[in-house]
Order: structure tokens, then C-alpha cells, then sequence
């Protein structure tokens, strides 16, 4: 039987429930079968709290008609059943933590916002001049797990001037389309600025 | 409130329009994503958030829900525009279209 190991990581929220519990633990083998139904369970909490919210003030239940409350859970427990393999792959618990939440707006109304704008005006500044030097180019953040190489991938495909083409799974590898290269060789922060540093922060 | 809605919805019809144009603008399949899904995306941003400015000057029950449900297609299509970008580009490399004037393209040197 696989014990469960020591904590990876010191940070704080890498440590699940408010630090009382390592989320590595989850990861054996020792907890597959509690693992599936919580993983079920979450999922399913997940989307149907989304679809509540979309449909607020629809209804006399609280804020939500009968109808709406029926629909809402049939819907969610059959997304959930479809999707709830892949979304905790490789590190998914780990984004339950309400720290990594905050983590994520500041990220997102801070560098991130200011790196699109900038890069927003850029491109605009090449759609009318038409000067480009497109490439392809590689390089490696040093990511681990899923949902840092999405967020990461999402990042730069949402900044003007820079398109994810594919990750590669086993080295984490990034394939970028790069409209106006620089270097051939670029290190992660040539294309991506301050993301990688966050992307860690946030998901990993 | 109402000046700065037409404020927002003005930077977004500004930048849509530039997605437009980059289309026309761009040489090939990549670059063109870059202009048509980024553009309008940061326009698209602009525009909800005239849609937010609108319901919360509204008030009540439906702008509330308004504010609400314009705040969560903003997630959505921040969620969704860049992975529906990247399966675009990724498929397009696959089906074997070279980027125009590439000055490097590693992605092909190793085949996949």
C-alpha cells in the first residue's frame, strides 16, 4: 500500500482546508475511491453554482424558479459526469483554495489587463502599418501541472501578438506564433513578460 | 453613466473594427487570429462593459441580473476565445499550412 508522502511545497496554499491537510496526500493511491466521488461531487458543485448564478432572479425559491432549480442540477450532474476525469488531472484541487482565487484577480486586473491594453495597441499599430515578422518559437516556463500550463497558454493567446499553438504534455514545452520575433530562442519572459511568475503563483 | 457607456461602446466598436480590418490586413491563417480573435476580444470586453454600466444604472431586479449575466459571458468568452483560437491555429499547423514568412517555426522542426 502507498503511504501517503511528505508535503511537496511549504507555500501556504499548497496545503488544502485552510493549511490543515497536504493536498499532495490526495494524490495516492491510498484515496483513489474517496478521490472519485469528492472529484464527482466538486465538479458538479461547480457547475451548478455557475448555473445558478446565470439564472438569479428567475423565480420565488430564493432567487430561482422550480423549473430553473430541476433543469439547473439535471444539466450540471450530466456535465459533471462527462467532465469530471479530466478537470483534476495533474494539480486541479489545488484551485479550490479562496487564496489562489484572490491571487487570480489581482492577476487579472493587474499585469494582466495592462500587459492586453498594451498589447491591444500594439497590433493595432500593425494592422495599419502592416509590419510583421512572424515565427513560431519555443520555450519552456517550467510548468507542472494542467491548470498553470492552461492559464499560462490562455494568457498568451488572449495578449494581441502571441499565440499558444500546442504544450507539450510530458516536458511542458510551449509552441508560440510569435508576430513580431525578437529572438529565436526566446527565454519565457521575452514573450510573456511577468505571466510565468504569476502562473505559479496562481495555479501551481 | 450615459457618457461613459458610449464612452466604452466606442473603444469597443474601435477595436472590432480593427479585428476587421486586420483580416483583410494580415497574410495568412496565424496572423489573422491574431487580428480577428484579439481585437475583438478586447472590443467585446469594452462592449459588456456598456451592457454592466447600462444595468447598474438601471437597477433594480433586472439590471441586476443584467450586470450579472453580461459579467459572466465576459468569463465565458475570456475562457473560451483563446482556447477556440488556439485549436484554430494548432489544427491549421496540422493540416500542414506554413506561416507566412516565418522566421523560425520550431514547432515543425520537431514534427508533431
Amino acid at each position: 500500500m502507498v503511504r501517503p508522502g511528505p508535503c511537496q511545497s511549504n507555500l501556504p496554499w499548497n496545503r488544502g482546508l485552510w493549511g490543515l491537510i497536504c493536498l499532495d496526500e490526495l494524490k495516492s493511491v491510498y484515496w483513489a475511491p474517496v478521490r472519485r466521488v469528492a472529484e464527482l461531487a466538486a465538479t458538479f458543485a461547480l457547475v451548478f453554482v455557475v448555473y445558478l448564478i446565470l439564472t438569479a432572479f428567475s423565480g420565488e425559491i430564493g432567487l430561482w424558479s422550480r423549473e430553473e432549480l430541476i433543469g439547473g442540477a439535471v444539466v450540471s450532474i450530466l456535465v459533471a459526469l462527462a467532465s469530471f476525469r479530466l478537470l483534476w488531472e495533474r494539480g486541479g484541487w489545488r484551485l479550490l483554495n479562496p487564496l489562489r482565487w484572490v491571487m487570480f484577480l489581482v492577476y487579472l486586473v493587474g499585469p494582466f489587463l495592462l500587459a492586453m491594453a498594451k498589447a491591444n495597441l500594439d497590433v493595432a499599430y500593425r494592422v495599419i502599418t502592416g509590419r510583421i515578422n512572424p515565427g513560431i518559437v519555443r520555450f519552456n516556463p517550467g510548468l507542472k501541472t494542467d491548470a498553470g500550463r492552461t492559464l499560462l497558454a490562455n494568457s498568451i493567446t488572449l495578449t494581441p501578438g502571441t499565440l499558444t499553438l500546442d504544450v507539450d504534455d510530458e516536458t511542458g514545452d510551449f509552441y508560440v506564433h510569435w508576430i513580431n520575433v525578437r529572438q529565436v530562442d526566446p527565454k519565457p519572459e521575452d514573450v510573456c513578460g511577468v505571466f510565468p511568475h504569476w502562473v505559479k503563483v496562481v495555479a501551481e | 453613466m450615459n457618457i461613459l457607456m458610449y464612452v466604452f461602446l466606442a473603444v469597443g466598436a474601435v477595436f472590432n473594427g480593427l479585428g476587421a480590418v486586420a483580416l483583410h490586413r494580415f497574410p495568412d491563417v496565424y496572423t489573422r487570429l491574431h487580428g480577428a480573435t484579439k481585437c475583438t476580444t478586447f472590443g467585446s470586453i469594452f462592449s459588456i462593459l456598456a451592457v454592466v454600466v447600462y444595468g447598474a444604472a438601471r437597477g433594480g431586479s433586472v439590471g441586476t441580473s443584467m450586470v450579472i449575466r453580461a459579467v459572466l459571458a465576459l468569463v465565458f468568452l475570456l475562457l473560451t476565445n483563446p482556447t477556440g483560437s488556439h485549436a484554430l491555429a494548432r489544427a491549421a499547423h496540422r493540416a500542414g499550412i506554413k506561416p507566412f514568412r516565418a522566421v523560425v517555426d520550431r514547432l515543425e522542426e520537431v514534427g508533431k
